[in-house]
């Protein structure tokens, strides 16, 4: 796959593929009408955010912690509006309590999951939260898919929010590292 | 001097308009609220879990629904899981939502242990410093009058501190079935 450097700075190089996925995850979002993006900011989700934020359309919200955004979800859809909620696969287990929100309620929840710690990681300290977010998900109630591949994000981004949104319940897309890209240290 | 929850939560609640949703958070904020309801209020969505949640589901209900006015009204050891939440409501200046903190220092549904604030936590200046401008210090009832007209004119998003008292009140339960409080409340916001 090429590659091309997404961020050079004096300490970080962020190394993507080239590729349009995260545009086309924002065209998913916008043909689902979804009216809230909730993040904690994410290298991986960095071009998909600034897409968000850019959208008059969209309330974009910086969270604290991730499990904030589980309930801003919530309150959105109380609301009337659909909700997504953007982060990284260690905030998946900031989440776990708040998820019961979502199954005692049934409200639809919309999670995009970029992975660490499965593939080129270079930080071990990704490995123990990244090696268990699908199950974890999963004893959660939640959907759950994994995308490798730039063709499968679009499809597996819209079968989620068709599972969210039409079935009032938690549906997750894992997008792997090797859409992502490597982060080299300096 | 400090307030009787009970009686707090009937004034900021008594007559309340129609475009007044609530977020009681978990534990004690939810069974007044249901007391001051007398029962059920479909605008309000009772919290029987989600600890720490309660702020920012009214978040998101205030940003999807300007029409409304939303207050969280919350305990002091709800609002200590959720600290963070205040940053993010302070970046988003909702203008449409009201933070409210019952705050006796304990945690009352677990045995009456010290919460944080009993130990030093200033909520009041965590919402200053988290950039709230309008934030009030709510010790006697001409104050909780005056909360309780600003949950009804306020144009500008607030946070509030009670001081309630240590005293518990009977048990007041509300719906417990989650699907049936978030379809009503739902139904509630359409209705307006």
């Amino acid at each position: 796959m090429r590659e091309f450097i997404l961020t050079d700075t004096p300490h970080l190089t962020l190394v993507k593929p080239a590729v349009a996925w995260p545009d086309d995850l924002f065209d998913v979002l916008k043909r689902a009408d979804v009216r809230q993006v909730g993040y904690v900011p994410d290298a991986g989700h960095s071009r998909l955010i600034a897409r968000c934020k850019a959208d008059p359309d969209m309330h974009d919200v910086s969270l604290t912690t991730e499990e904030e955004g589980v309930a801003l979800a919530a309150g959105a859809w109380l609301g009337g509006q659909r909700a997504v909620l953007l982060m990284q696969s260690s905030g998946v287990g900031n989440c776990i309590n708040m998820l019961s929100l979502i199954k005692s309620c049934r409200f639809p929840m919309l999670m995009l999951i970029t992975m660490r710690g499965e593939w080129e990681e270079f930080n071990p300290w990704q490995v123990p939260m990244g090696a268990i977010v699908k199950p974890t998900l999963e004893l959660c109630d939640t959907h759950v898919t994994i995308a490798e591949q730039p063709d499968q994000v679009v499809p597996l981004a819209q079968s989620a929010a068709q599972i969210a949104f039409g079935g009032d319940r938690s549906a997750a897309v894992l997008l792997s590292q090797k859409l992502i890209g490597r982060k080299v240290w300096k | 001097m400090s307030l009787e929850r009970r009686a707090a939560m009937a004034t900021l609640l008594a007559d309340r308009p129609k475009n007044l949703f609530v977020v009681p958070g978990l534990g004690s904020t939810t069974w007044d609220a249901a007391a001051a309801a007398g029962g059920n209020d479909d605008r309000d969505f009772y919290l029987w879990g989600a600890m720490g949640g309660a702020a920012m589901i009214g978040l998101g209900l205030a940003l999807a629904q300007p029409k409304l006015r939303v207050a969280a009204i919350t305990g002091d050891g709800e609002m200590l899981m959720g600290m963070g939440s205040l940053a993010t409501i302070g970046v988003k200046q909702p203008a449409n939502l009201f933070v409210v903190v019952f705050d006796n220092g304990l945690y009352g549904e677990t045995g009456a242990q010290a919460s944080h604030t009993q130990g030093g936590v200033d909520l009041c200046n965590v919402a200053r410093a988290c950039g709230f401008e309008r934030v009030l210090d709510i010790k006697d009832d001409d104050g909780l009058r005056a909360l309780a007209t600003m949950l009804r004119t306020s144009n500008k998003m607030l946070f509030a501190r009670v001081q309630i008292s240590q005293d518990e009140s009977p048990r007041f339960l509300p719906e417990k079935d989650g699907v049936v409080i978030k379809d009503r409340v739902r139904r509630a916001v359409e209705a307006v």
